[in-house]
């Protein structure tokens, strides 16, 4: 059994550098080619007619008018008539034009006979969607009413967090062209060995004729799996425009409104503790939406899930809107926002620095000394002892606060596999059916390959995004870099084992005496006994040496390749003017744990973003529904507000790089940065104002009510 | 409850009141008034042919003209993607928020998606295509690489556009001027700690035009 593990912390010379993207160059210069770019000859442009109505049947389609616009080729109705909407948006008739703008003019022509239905659109009143919530079951652990009733003081409070779009910049859709019976298909995806199955199944031909193509992509953060509606229609409207290549996007409008929701989340809180802060009961009476199917419960409560005493009910509403998808860390950011803002309200009660009753608490949680330690690490980036105050305390109009956000989260390794070919003439190429979404994953795929080899990062060619490469898990749940670290450096180490035989007769030892280093193949320790990496090469034969690795989730944990459960913690400092309502980012914190790092530059940015993510949820970001017309009121950029360079402050990242956590393995990072930022925003509002704006995002409105007749001077 | 077809955008097709049905009408003499003045049947046969027209014209783009067909309503932004294969610009928002689509018009920063193509004949049009011959790299650009200024980016493009233009006007910015200066661009990976840094680096190896 060859010998996969990491090399130690200090004997790494590429993996743990602060690397440049691979890509970077290609996509500063505009020369990335993205799905949505791609431009083959013979290029029909698909738009789909979509509902205006929330829920309404349709009578009859009436398609002759836009059949007859000159440049339509196809005009396919796929909801028949009769058919029930349950959301507006929904799709019903798709369309292909020579051009964009005569496939726009076809879409106008079409004539639908609605029959329109009442609608329900709205969550935050539960008293209102009257027979739309549905119960999910009490959960009890404990006698919470007991506890709650010995209480020496109980918090009582209500909070809410809306529906926010994924709103990725490059919209949902694809290329996609007949060849014969070969479907070229190129999606804007997450899911590169996946997605071709799925589409084979919604259009019935075999997954073998279906050839997936995505070298870059412009966001998916969770939405970008399926093959959609638009996949299957846009295959149809080129068979049926004879093959000719179809580029079906959703236009802005249908994309905020369709293309994915992370659910709303409202709660009921009661806990209950002693009077030195030790926390013995938690109650809450929640619900959520993410669409027509409702919405389940965010993990409540978060991290300190070990309180002794617990009631959960939990109600799903089911809304005639565009439903829900996986959004970077499903559930926990509204799980971190209703705990830890109920828990920093708790320690207002208490007349308690909240780091102190996270503190006192952390044994409630499942890993108490790295909360423990990541809270002090938090508190000595933010200055936390200088800067915290009694709620409300402060002078003048402009108030300053700091809050606090912790975040859980697994991230173990997804399964994949990975092919790694070394060529007679020296050059290696990797191959994973995986996909780059702006994580860094080529670049670290690389890394990995190159520290296995002992050879430079240009002397591997890396090659992600093909269905026809070796299977590899969707990047969903920061699973991909576990997954994809771990199959890559077994395939290298599988492969060099293999050159190790052919060289090791020239070189006068046993194969398992070799080692690869410095672009060199040579007796292990010893440099002047070597052969250069081309000259081993050489000795290969004419056949190049191909070798698979397999990243099993499973095995992982014996193997130690990739393991799951990173821990963070972080911290806001916000500026709040009483006068405008308006909240200003000072600084944020973030303290990580995730285990080994393969590349700390692009890690970090994943963190740099998903502060900037929360900075989103937290002061600006909301899907607004009409209730009149049953429609998204801001399915657009101006007012579906995303915070700007103006709007992140001062940001620090801590990766809590260091050799017990390295030793664990390599976790996935993405989600669990993404979860704690809103919380610790809405917190330090609530420190600068002595108030609680129990709704995010934490908007002038919603500060100015918050705060009615009080003077802040 | 039932009605028919009536979305507003439904409405406004069936009235045929489009820029070209408009001068259809004016063409034979019946001016604005044209569409009450035709018959039921012939407006029921005329209204759903929305008609469009292409005309040819010559755009100067990254220092070479280039022609191109474009409808009178295609933006500048869609001439670039889809008629002329230009796709550094990207189209996110298509209403003149989000900056995605920066290109250079005349020296000055605009959205491609806010100028009609045909208004942008006879000017001088760059986008990032052109900062830099393919396999190199504009000194902006390559500080976005340096300074992981980047994720997906599908934004970068257009931010790159922007910041070439802001470093053009303010070669020697504050932290504060950037943050200002590239406020009219939007990322959702949430780059935005790179893409100042980047800035402020390429304000040092970047000096008002002389690169570009």
């Amino acid at each position: 059994m060859p010998e996969y593990k990491w090399p130690p912390m200090n004997k790494r010379k590429i993996m743990g550098q602060r690397i440049s993207r691979l890509d970077g160059p290609a996509k500063s210069s505009g020369r990335a080619k993205y799905p949505s770019d791609l431009n083959p000859q013979g290029l029909l442009h698909g738009v789909m007619v979509t509902s205006p109505y929330a829920h309404a049947k349709i009578r009859s389609i009436d398609t002759s008018a836009a059949k007859a616009i000159p440049g339509v080729t196809a005009v396919r109705n796929f909801v028949e008539a009769g058919a029930e909407i349950q959301w507006a948006g929904a799709e019903i008739v798709a369309i292909s034009a020579t051009t964009e703008e005569a496939a726009r003019d076809a879409v106008r022509a079409v004539k639908i006979d609605w029959e329109v239905l009442p609608h329900v659109v709205k969550d935050e009143n539960l008293a209102k969607v009257g027979t739309r919530a549905k119960a999910a079951g009490e959960q009890i652990t404990g006698d919470p009413d007991k506890a709650l009733a010995e209480a020496d003081v109980k918090l009582e409070a209500d909070y809410g967090i809306p529906v926010i779009t994924h709103c990725c910049l490059e919209p949902h859709g694809q290329v996609i062209s007949w060849k014969g019976d070969q479907l070229d298909y190129w999606p804007s995806t997450q899911a590169v060995s996946t997605v071709a199955t799925q589409l084979a199944t919604l259009i019935g031909v075999p997954a073998t004729q279906i050839n997936v193509t995505c070298d870059y992509m412009g966001g998916g953060f969770g939405s970008k799996f399926p093959p959609d509606t638009w996949g299957a229609e846009a295959a149809k409207l080129s068979k049926e425009s004879g093959g000719r290549p179809v580029k079906l996007f959703l236009d802005r409008a249908t994309e905020l409104t369709i293309a994915g929701v992370r659910p709303s989340h409202y709660a009921k809180i009661k806990i209950g503790a002693k009077s030195d802060g030790t926390i013995t009961a938690w109650q809450s009476d929640s619900w959520s939406s993410g669409g027509f199917g409702g919405g389940g419960m965010a993990p409540i409560p978060y991290v300190f899930v070990n309180i002794p005493n617990r009631r959960n009910n939990h109600a799903a509403v089911a809304l005639n809107a565009g439903p829900q998808r996986a959004w970077r860390a499903p559930n926990h950011p509204q799980a971190s926002f209703l705990t830890c803002s109920a828990l920093t309200d708790l320690a207002a009660k208490l007349n308690m620095d909240p780091l102190a009753l996270l503190q006192k608490n952390a044994g409630l949680t499942l890993r108490a000394d790295t909360y423990k330690d990541q809270l002090n690490k938090a508190a000595e980036l933010m200055d936390w002892k200088n800067k915290y105050h009694a709620p409300g305390e402060g002078k003048g109009t402009i108030r300053r606060g700091v809050g606090i956000g912790v975040a859980t989260w697994g991230g173990g390794g997804h399964a994949s596999k990975a092919k790694l070919t070394i060529h007679p003439d020296g050059s290696v190429e990797v191959e994973l059916g995986s996909q780059d979404i702006g994580t860094g994953t080529r670049t670290c795929i690389t890394m990995v390959a190159a520290e296995s080899l002992g050879l430079p990062m240009s002397a591997v060619k890396v090659k992600v995004g093909k269905n026809s490469y070796p299977a590899s898990g969707p990047s969903g749940g920061s699973t991909t870099i576990g997954g994809v670290s771990t199959s890559t450096r077994k395939a290298a180490i599988n492969a060099l084992e293999k050159l190790f035989e052919k060289v090791a007769p020239s070189l006068g030892v046993p194969p398992d005496q070799l080692e690869a280093v410095d672009s060199r193949i040579q007796v292990k320790g010893n440099p002047n006994k070597a052969m250069s990496w081309k000259q081993a090469a050489q000795k290969i034969g004419p056949s190049p040496i191909e070798e698979m690795g397999e990243n099993v989730p499973a095995q992982a944990a014996r193997e130690g390749l990739n393991t799951l459960g990173a821990a963070g913690v972080q911290m806001a400092e916000v500026e709040v003017d009483t006068e405008t309502g308006i909240v200003k980012m000072r600084k944020m914190v973030a303290v990580q744990d995730c285990g080994l790092v393969v590349n700390p530059k692009t890690a970090e940015s994943q963190v740099f973003g998903a502060c900037i993510m929360s900075i989103c949820s937290a002061l600006f970001e909301e899907r607004v529904m009409d209730q009149v017309t049953g429609r998204v009121l801001n399915p657009d950029m101006e007012f579906y507000k995303l915070a700007g360079l103006p709007d992140i402050g001062e940001i620090v990242v801590h990766m809590d790089i260091q050799e017990v956590h390295d030793k664990r393995g390599v976790i996935g990072l993405g989600e669990p940065c993404a979860i704690g930022g809103t919380a610790a925003i809405a917190n330090a509002v609530h420190n600068a104002l002595g108030v609680r704006i129990p709704m995010v995002p934490v908007t002038a409105d919603r500060v100015l009510n918050a705060l009615g007749n009080k003077r802040y001077a | 409850m039932s009605s028919t077809n009536d979305s507003d955008k439904d409405k406004r097709a069936q009235s045929g009141f489009s820029r070209r049905s408009w001068l259809r009408g004016a063409g034979i003499g019946t001016g604005a008034v044209g569409a009450g003045v035709l018959a039921p049947e012939a407006e029921a046969q005329a209204a759903p042919k929305v008609l469009s027209g292409e005309v040819e014209i010559s755009l100067d783009i990254n220092g070479r003209k280039r022609s191109v067909k474009v409808e009178p309503r295609t933006t500048l932004l869609d001439a670039l993607r889809n008629r002329m294969d230009l796709t550094g610009a990207k189209r996110v928002c298509d209403r003149g928020t989000c900056g995605a689509c920066t290109v250079s018009v005349n020296g000055k920063i605009v959205y491609g998606c806010t100028m009609l193509a045909v208004d942008a004949v006879g000017k001088n049009i760059q986008t990032i295509e052109g900062l830099a011959p393919e396999g190199q790299l504009h000194p902006v650009s390559a500080a976005f690489v340096n300074n992981d200024a980047q994720q997906c980016g599908y934004c970068t493009p257009g931010f790159v556009m922007a910041a070439k233009g802001f470093l053009d006007k303010h070669p020697n910015p504050s932290r504060e001027e950037v943050e200002k200066g590239l406020a009219g661009n939007i990322c959702r990976c949430g780059t935005y700690v790179g893409v100042r840094a980047a800035v402020l680096e390429a304000a040092k190896n970047y000096k008002g035009g002389s690169n570009a």
